[in-house]
C-alpha cells in the first residue's frame, strides 16, 4: 500500500491505495471522478487522457504512486462553474462529439495541443490527436472544434458562460 | 495487473540496493511499457523502482561533440530541447514521432534502450550515432549494446544514466510507421560522422537494429540518395507480420534510405 | 425555422458529455457490488474435460463460480437467432444451439466458460486465472473460405458440411438467360473483410436482483432495452418481463455491436440472482475483440451482363458468407435480405440473381455491423459497374447515367420498392463538389511528384428501417419494426418524449426535441426525451438500421398529430372556436383569421385542472403512437473520393472525400453531418485500414490496437458535404434515414479510385501498403506473354 497525495482539479486528496492501483483506477473508483475513461488496455485510445502538472498524460498507465505529489487535472476540472473552458465550448460548437466517450480524453488533449503550438493548421492537429481515438464523429469536427479554440484561446478571449 | 510494490528511488545506490532486496524487481522509467505489459499480466515483478526522479538520469547537455541526455528524458523533452534541435535536429524529429503525445510525455530514452523493442525508434539513433550508453556498471558502445531482440548488454542491476550521442555533420530519420500500433514497421536513420556515414534500420531487423554497411560504403563514395536506392536487403534478415512481410520491410529500407539520405541534405 | 425541423440546434446531451457528467454503464456502482471476470477459452475448438475451480476459492476476495452447467441446471435457454431463412431447396436454415456458456464444448477463441465473481475486479481476474481448465483440443476450422471443402472439419453436427443456409433471391433462368443474350460480360471477385466494430466504451453490464420482489435490474451497453428484455425473458428465461428492467444509461457507440444480447449479460443477471448480490462486468478491449459480434466477411462472385447499348440486362452474385462459430441475432438476415435485396442500387437492371451460402467457421459470431449488408451489395454493385466501365472504356459515370432509375416508385427484381429520388442530381453536385474536371491535371500534377492519382465513385442506394412489421415477418424476421412514442404533455406545459429508439451518440435528446419544437412551436429546452429504460419507457424496438429517424421520429410525429387534434379541442372549447380554426404556432394557439390566442401553458394547464373540458374529453395531456412504417426508406448517394498512392511505399492516402446524399428532409445539419462523417471513417477504415484476422489455429491475430488498425486523425481527410433533399413520401416528417450511409457507400469509392490508380481490379480490402505496392510493382511489370 501506499499514500498517495494528490491536488486534484484543484482539491488535495490523499488516499491510500494497493501500489498498483492505476491513476485512472484512483480517479473513477476512488474519488468518483467517472468523467476519464476507460476504452482500451493497450495505452493507445485515450479515452483515459487527464493532465499531469499540465501535461497530456495516459491515466491508465501511470500508477498513482508514481505521481505522488502532482497536480492532476480531470475533464471535471475544466469548467469554472457554469463558465465552460474553451476547449469544452468549442467541441459543443461544432458537435466535436457524438456518443461522448472519447470526448474526454479528446478535450484533455485539445488543450494540451494547443498549449504546445503557437499556431495550429489542421495537420497537426490532426497528427498531434495520433493517441486519441474517436469512432464516432471521423474526427471531422474534433479538428474544427480543436482550430476554433487554439483561435479562441490565443486571442485570449475569455471562455464564454455555459447557456 | 498483479500486485507489485512501488518505490520511488532516491539516488542510483538506493535504486541498486532496493533491486537487489527485491525478490523479482524492476526499474521503472516512464512505464509506457513496463506498465501497459504489466497491466497485460505478461509481466509481474514482485517491486517496480522508479527511477526516473534520480538526480544522474536528468539533463541535457552539449559536451565536446556529443549531445548527452539523462535517461529519465522524456520524449517530449528530446522533442523540444532546443539544444538538441541545433545540434541534431534529426534526433529531436525521431523523438516527436514516437508514439502519441500523452506517451512522450511519460515515456523515457533510457527505458527505450533498456527495452530495445525491435520495432522502436532510439535504437536506429543511437546506433547510428555511435552513442554510448552510460550505465552504473560503466559504458556501452551501441555498437555492442543491442544483442537482439528485447536484448541488450545490460544486467539485471544496471541501470541506464546517460546517453551520449556523437553530433553528426547531418543525419534524417525516416519512419514507416505500422499502421496500427505506429511503431516503426521500418524505419531507417542515416547520418554522416566524423569518420563515415551510417545507415541504421529498426522494426524489421529479424535480430533487432542493424547498420546496413553496404549503403554507409555507398554513400561514402557518393553521398546522394542514388546512391542507395538500388542497394537491395535480404528478406532472410527481415521480420515479417500482417503488416508487412520480409519482403516488403526488404523492399521499405532502400526507399526510405534514400529519402532519409535527401532529408539530410 | 428557430429551433424546429431544419435547424442547427446545438446538442442539449453535449453539457454532460463535456464536463465529465456522463453516466455510462462502468460509471454506475451498485451498493454491496461485486465484480465478474470470464474464464474464456484459449482455443479455437476444444472439448471440456474439466473446470476445476478449487484453487480459486483460496484466492482472497473470491465470492463465488457460474459455470455452463449451472446456467443449464437454472434452464436458462440458448441464444437465438431471430430471423428464420430457408434454403432454395426449401428446407429451414440449420441453426445449431448456441448454450450461453457450453459446458462441454468451446467453438472460437474467447468464448465463455466460466464466470468467477470476487470483491474487486483485481480479485476477479486473480481468481479467474486461478481456474483450471482440461481442455482437449480439436481440429478448427478457421478460414471459411474453405469451410465448405469436402472433409473440411465441422463446427456443428446440425449443419453438416458446414452449411447453415443456401439462400437465393431472383431469377436465376431469367438472368442466366440475359447473360447468354449479353453484348458484354464483366465479371469481378470481391471479398469483404472482416470488421469488429469497436465502439470506443466497451461492452459492460451491472445486474443486480432483489430477493424479496423477484426482481432484476440489468445497466446494460444496449442499443435496444426492451428487445434485451424480452430475449432474457422469453428465450432465456431469466426472469419474467415485469420482474426484469433493463436501463442503458449513456451509451458510448454501438454501431450494431451492442444490438445483440451476449452470454456476459445473461451471465450475469443469473450470477446476482445466486450470489445475491450485484454483479458487475466491464469487458476490457482485447476481450471485445473476440466476443463482440464481428462484421461483413463474405466471398463473392459477381458478373454483369449488359448489351450493346451499354445497359444493364443481368446480374448474378454468388456469395459465402461466414456467421462465425453460432448464429448471433441478425446473422442469418444480414448477409441475405439486407443484402440482396440492394443489388439493384440505383441501376434499372431487369434481372438479379443472387445466392448465398451461410456458413460456420470457428471463429467469433458475426452480425450485423453499421450497414449491415448493404455496405456489401453497394460494393459488389459499384465495384463491378466501375469495371465494366473500365473494361468497356466508357466513362464511369456515363455508364452509371445510362442505367440509372428515373421512375418511381420503382419495383426492382429483389423485393425493394423505391421512393423518388434523383440520382443524377447526385452525381451532378458530386462531380462539381470534386472538381472533376480539374482531375486529370491534379493526376498529371502527381505524376510529375512521382506519386499516382485515382477518383472512384460509389453511387450507392440503401434501405433504412425495416418495414412493415408484416412484410418483415413474411420474410422470417423474428420481430415488427415498428416504433413507439408517448408524448407526456405537463400540466405547465413542458414535454416528455418518452421514446423506444435509443440514443448511443445520434443526439435524441436535441433532435427529437426538434421535432416537438417545430410542431408545437415550445422551446427545445422545454422538451425532454427520455429513453432507454424499460420501467420508463413502453416497448420499443431501439436504435439500429438507421431507425431512429424514419421509424423512432416517425411514432413521435404520430404521437403528435394526437397530441395537436386534442389540444385543439381544448383550446376552440376555451375560446369558443370551431378546433378546426386553432392554429399552433409559436407557443400559442390562435383562433385563425382572429386575434384570439392562448398560451401553449395555458391551454395544457386546463387539460389538466380539467374545470373546463368540452364534454366527452378526458383530463391530461398524454398521447402514444405505435408507428408502423409502409414501406423501407431509400436513402441514396454520390461519393466521389480522391486518393494519392505513393508507388514506392505503397502508402494510400485519400486526399478528397465527396459525399453527396439524399436523406429525404434533414432535421438537424449538424447532427446529420456528424452522422456522415462517423459513417465514411468506418468506411474508409474498411477500404484502407481494418481487418481481422485469424490464423490458422484460430487465434486473433489482430486482438487489440497494436494489430488492429483503427483509423486515427491523421489517417481521415476533412469531407466535403452536401444534399440533395427530396422528402420521402411514405414517411409523417419525410426522412429517410442517414446512419449508416456513409459506411455504406465509402468502402467502394475508395477502392475504385485506388483500383483506378492502380489499372488493376485485384485488389482487396484492406488496401495496406504491402497490398498496394504489390499492385504497383505488378503494374510496372513487364507485361508476360500469355
Ligand atoms: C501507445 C504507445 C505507443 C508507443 N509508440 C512507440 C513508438 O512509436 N516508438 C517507440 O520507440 N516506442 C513507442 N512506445 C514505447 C515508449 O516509447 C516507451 O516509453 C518505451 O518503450 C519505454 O520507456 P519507459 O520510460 O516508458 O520505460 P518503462 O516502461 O518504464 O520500462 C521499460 C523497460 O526499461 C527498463 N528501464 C527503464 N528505465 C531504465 C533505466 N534508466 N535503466 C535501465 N533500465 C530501465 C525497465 O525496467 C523496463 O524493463 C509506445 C508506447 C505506447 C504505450
Ligand atoms: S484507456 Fe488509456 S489509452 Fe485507452
Ligand atoms: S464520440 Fe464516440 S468515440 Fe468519439
Amino acid at each position: 500500500m501506499s499514500e498517495v497525495k494528490l491536488t486534484v482539479n484543484g482539491r488535495a486528496v490523499t488516499r491510500d491505495v494497493e501500489d498498483r492501483t492505476l491513476l485512472v483506477t484512483l480517479l473513477r473508483e476512488h474519488l468518483g471522478l467517472t468523467g476519464t475513461h476507460v476504452g482500451c488496455d493497450t495505452s493507445q485510445c485515450g479515452a483515459c487522457t487527464v493532465h499531469i502538472d499540465g501535461h497530456a498524460v495516459k491515466s491508465c498507465t501511470v500508477l498513482a504512486a508514481q505521481v505522488d505529489g502532482s497536480e492532476v487535472v480531470t475533464i471535471e476540472g475544466l469548467a469554472d462553474g457554469a463558465s465552460l473552458h474553451p476547449m469544452q465550448e468549442a467541441f459543443r460548437t461544432h458537435h466535436g462529439l457524438q456518443c461522448g466517450f472519447c470526448t474526454p480524453g479528446m478535450i484533455m488533449m485539445g488543450i494540451d495541443i494547443v498549449q504546445r503550438h503557437s499556431s495550429l493548421d489542421e495537420e497537426t492537429i490532426r497528427k498531434e490527436l495520433e493517441g486519441n481515438i474517436c469512432r464516432c464523429t471521423g474526427y471531422h469536427n474534433i479538428v474544427k472544434a480543436i482550430k476554433a479554440a487554439a483561435d479562441d484561446m490565443a486571442v485570449g478571449t475569455p471562455s464564454m458562460a455555459a447557456e | 495487473m498483479y500486485a507489485t510494490n512501488y518505490a520511488k528511488a532516491t539516488s542510483l545506490e538506493d535504486a541498486v540496493a532496493k533491486l537487489k532486496s527485491s525478490e523479482d524487481g524492476k526499474f521503472l522509467g516512464g512505464g509506457q511499457t513496463l506498465l501497459a505489459t504489466m497491466k497485460q499480466r505478461l509481466a509481474a515483478p514482485t517491486d517496480i523502482i522508479d527511477v526516473t526522479k534520480i538526480p544522474e538520469l536528468q539533463g541535457i547537455s552539449v559536451e565536446g561533440g556529443k549531445v548527452v541526455i539523462g535517461a529519465a528524458t522524456t520524449h517530449s523533452q528530446v522533442a523540444a530541447s532546443k539544444e538538441i534541435a541545433s545540434a541534431i535536429p534529426a534526433l529531436a524529429e525521431l523523438a516527436g514521432t514516437i508514439g502519441d503525445p500523452a506517451v512522450r510525455n511519460m515515456g523515457t530514452m533510457g527505458g527505450v534502450l533498456a527495452n530495445n523493442d525491435p520495432a522502436a525508434d532510439y535504437p536506429a539513433a543511437a546506433l547510428a550515432l555511435d552513442a554510448t550508453i552510460m550505465t552504473t556498471r560503466g559504458e556501452h558502445a551501441a555498437a555492442d549494446y543491442f544483442t537482439g531482440i528485447f536484448e541488450t548488454a545490460l544486467e539485471e542491476d544496471e541501470i541506464i544514466t546517460k546517453i551520449a550521442y556523437t553530433i553528426p555533420k547531418k543525419a534524417a530519420y525516416e519512419k514507416f510507421r505500422n499502421p496500427a500500433s505506429r511503431y516503426s514497421l521500418c524505419s531507417v536513420f542515416v547520418a554522416l560522422l566524423d569518420d563515415g556515414p551510417r545507415v541504421t534500420v529498426t522494426g524489421s531487423g529479424n535480430d533487432g537494429v542493424f547498420r546496413v554497411t553496404e549503403m554507409e560504403e555507398a554513400l561514402k563514395a557518393n553521398w546522394s540518395p542514388d546512391a542507395v536506392r538500388s542497394i537491395a536487403i535480404d528478406p532472410a534478415t527481415m521480420l515479417a507480420d500482417i503488416h508487412g512481410s520480409a519482403e516488403y520491410r526488404a523492399h521499405l529500407v532502400p526507399v526510405l534510405a534514400a529519402r532519409a539520405v535527401a532529408k539530410a541534405g | 425555422m428557430g429551433e424546429g425541423i431544419g435547424a442547427r440546434v446545438l446538442r442539449k446531451e453535449d453539457q454532460r458529455f463535456i464536463t465529465g457528467k456522463g453516466r455510462y454503464t462502468d460509471d454506475i456502482s451498485e451498493r454491496d457490488m461485486t465484480h465478474g471476470v470470464f474464464v474464456r477459452s484459449p482455443h479455437a475448438h476444444a472439448r471440456i474435460r474439466s473446470i476445476d475451480a478449487s484453487e480459486a476459492k483460496n484466492v482472497p476476495g473470491f465470492v463465488g463460480i457460474v459455470t455452463g452447467q449451472d446456467l443449464i441446471d437454472g434452464a436458462i435457454g440458448n441464444i437465438i437467432c431471430g430471423w428464420m431463412i430457408y434454403s432454395k431447396d426449401g428446407s429451414a436454415m440449420k441453426a445449431a444451439p448456441w448454450k450461453v456458456m457450453d459446458p462441454e464444448i468451446v467453438r472460437h477463441v474467447g468464448q465463455p466458460v466460466a464466470f468467477v465473481v470476487a470483491e474487486t475486479r483485481a480479485a476477479a481476474v486473480d481468481a479467474a486465472e486461478a481456474v483450471t481448465v482440461d481442455y482437449e483440443e480439436l481440429p478448427a476450422l478457421t478460414n471459411f473460405h474453405h469451410a465448405l471443402d469436402p472433409g473440411a472439419v465441422e463446427v456443428h453436427p446440425e449443419a453438416p458440411g458446414n452449411l447453415i443456409c443456401d439462400w437465393q433471391l431472383g431469377d436465376e433462368a431469367a438472368t442466366d438467360d440475359a447473360f447468354a443474350k449479353a453484348a458484354h460480360v464483366v465479371e469481378l471477385d470481391l471479398e469483404q473483410n472482416r470488421l469488429v466494430p469497436n465502439a470506443i466504451e466497451p461492452r459492460a453490464a451491472i445486474a443486480s436482483y432483489n430477493v424479496a420482489e423477484e426482481h432484476y435490474t440489468l445497466n446494460t451497453t444496449s442499443q435496444n432495452p426492451h428487445v434485451a428484455r424480452l430475449c432474457l425473458s422469453a428465450f432465456y428465461n431469466v426472469a419474467p418481463e415485469h420482474k426484469l428492467r433493463v436501463i442503458a444509461p449513456d451509451v458510448g457507440g454501438g454501431f450494431g455491436s451492442k444490438i445483440y444480447i451476449y452470454p456476459e449479460e445473461i451471465t450475469c443477471l443469473f450470477a446476482a440472482r445466486v450470489l445475491e448480490r450485484p454483479v458487475k462486468w466491464v469487458a476490457d478491449r482485447s476481450e471485445s475483440f473476440l466476443t463482440d459480434a464481428h462484421g461483413r466477411d463474405h466471398k463473392t462472385k459477381a458478373k454483369l451482363a449488359l448489351d450493346a447499348d451499354l445497359k444493364f440486362t443481368g446480374l448474378k452474385v454468388e456469395t459465402i458468407a461466414n456467421i462465425g462459430a453460432y448464429m448471433s441475432l441478425f446473422s442469418s438476415a444480414t448477409p441475405t435480405y439486407l443484402y440482396a435485396t440492394l443489388l439493384s442500387g440505383q441501376y434499372t437492371t431487369p434481372n438479379i440473381y443472387c445466392n448465398v451460402k451461410l456458413v460456420y467457421s470457428h471463429t467469433t459470431p458475426v452480425d450485423a455491423y453499421r450497414g449491415a449488408g448493404r455496405p456489401e451489395a453497394t460494393f459488389v454493385v459499384e465495384r463491378i459497374v466501375e469495371a465494366a466501365a473500365r473494361k468497356l472504356g466508357v466513362d464511369p459515370i456515363e455508364l452509371r447515367r445510362k442505367n440509372f432509375i428515373r421512375e418511381f416508385p420503382y419495383q426492382t427484381p429483389v423485393l425493394m420498392a423505391y421512393d423518388p429520388t434523383d440520382f443524377d442530381a447526385l452525381v451532378e453536385k458530386g462531380l462539381a463538389h470534386a472538381d472533376h474536371a480539374g482531375f486529370p491535371a491534379r493526376r498529371a500534377e502527381a505524376e510529375r511528384r512521382g506519386k499516382l492519382r485515382g477518383m472512384g465513385f460509389s453511387c450507392y442506394i440503401e434501405a433504412c428501417g425495416l418495414a412493415p412489421s408484416k412484410a418483415v415477418g413474411q420474410l422470417g424476421g423474428g420481430v415488427g419494426q415498428w416504433e413507439s412514442a408517448e408524448v407526456r404533455v405537463n400540466p405547465v406545459g413542458t414535454i416528455e418524449i418518452l421514446t423506444g429508439s435509443h440514443s448511443h451518440g445520434q443526439g435524441h435528446e436535441t433532435t427529437f426535441a426538434q421535432v416537438v419544437a417545430d410542431r408545437l412551436g415550445v422551446p427545445v429546452g422545454n422538451v425532454a426525451i427520455v429513453h432507454g429504460d424499460t420501467d420508463k419507457i413502453q416497448f420499443g424496438m431501439g436504435s439500429y438500421g438507421s431507425r431512429s429517424g424514419p421509424v423512432g421520429m416517425g411514432a413521435i410525429a404520430r404521437a403528435l398529430d394526437k397530441v395537436e387534434a386534442k389540444a385543439k379541442v381544448i383550446a376552440g372549447h376555451l375560446m369558443e372556436a370551431d378546433p378546426s380554426d386553432i392554429v399552433i404556432e409559436n407557443g400559442e394557439l390562435k383562433v385563425a383569421g382572429t386575434d384570439r390566442k392562448l398560451g401553449w401553458h395555458e391551454m395544457t394547464l386546463a387539460a389538466y385542472t380539467a374545470h373546463n373540458l368540452p364534454d366527452g374529453i378526458e383530463p391530461g395531456l398524454t398521447e402514444k403512437a405505435f408507428y408502423d412504417p409502409a414501406n423501407f426508406t431509400f436513402p441514396a448517394g454520390c461519393f466521389v473520393c480522391e486518393v494519392e498512392i505513393d508507388p514506392d511505399t505503397g502508402i494510400t492516402r485519400v486526399v478528397r472525400f465527396v459525399a453527396v446524399d439524399d436523406f429525404g428532409v434533414i432535421v438537424n445539419p449538424n447532427v446529420v453531418e456528424g452522422q456522415v462523417h462517423g459513417g465514411l471513417a468506418q468506411g474508409i477504415g474498411q477500404a484502407l485500414y481494418e481487418g481481422a484476422y485469424y490464423d490458422d489455429a484460430g487465434q486473433l491475430l489482430t486482438g487489440s490496437y497494436m494489430d488492429y488498425c483503427l483509423p486515427r486523425a491523421d489517417d481521415l481527410p476533412s469531407f466535403s458535404l452536401d444534399h440533395v433533399e427530396t422528402p420521402n413520401p411514405n414517411n409523417p416528417l419525410g426522412v429517410k434515414g442517414c446512419g449508416e450511409a456513409g459506411a455504406i457507400g465509402a468502402p467502394a469509392a475508395v477502392i475504385n479510385a485506388v483500383t483506378d490508380a492502380l489499372r488493376t481490379e485485384a485488389m482487396t480490402m484492406p488496401a495496406t501498403p504491402e497490398k498496394v505496392w504489390r499492385a504497383v510493382q505488378a503494374m510496372r511489370a513487364p507485361i508476360a506473354a500469355e
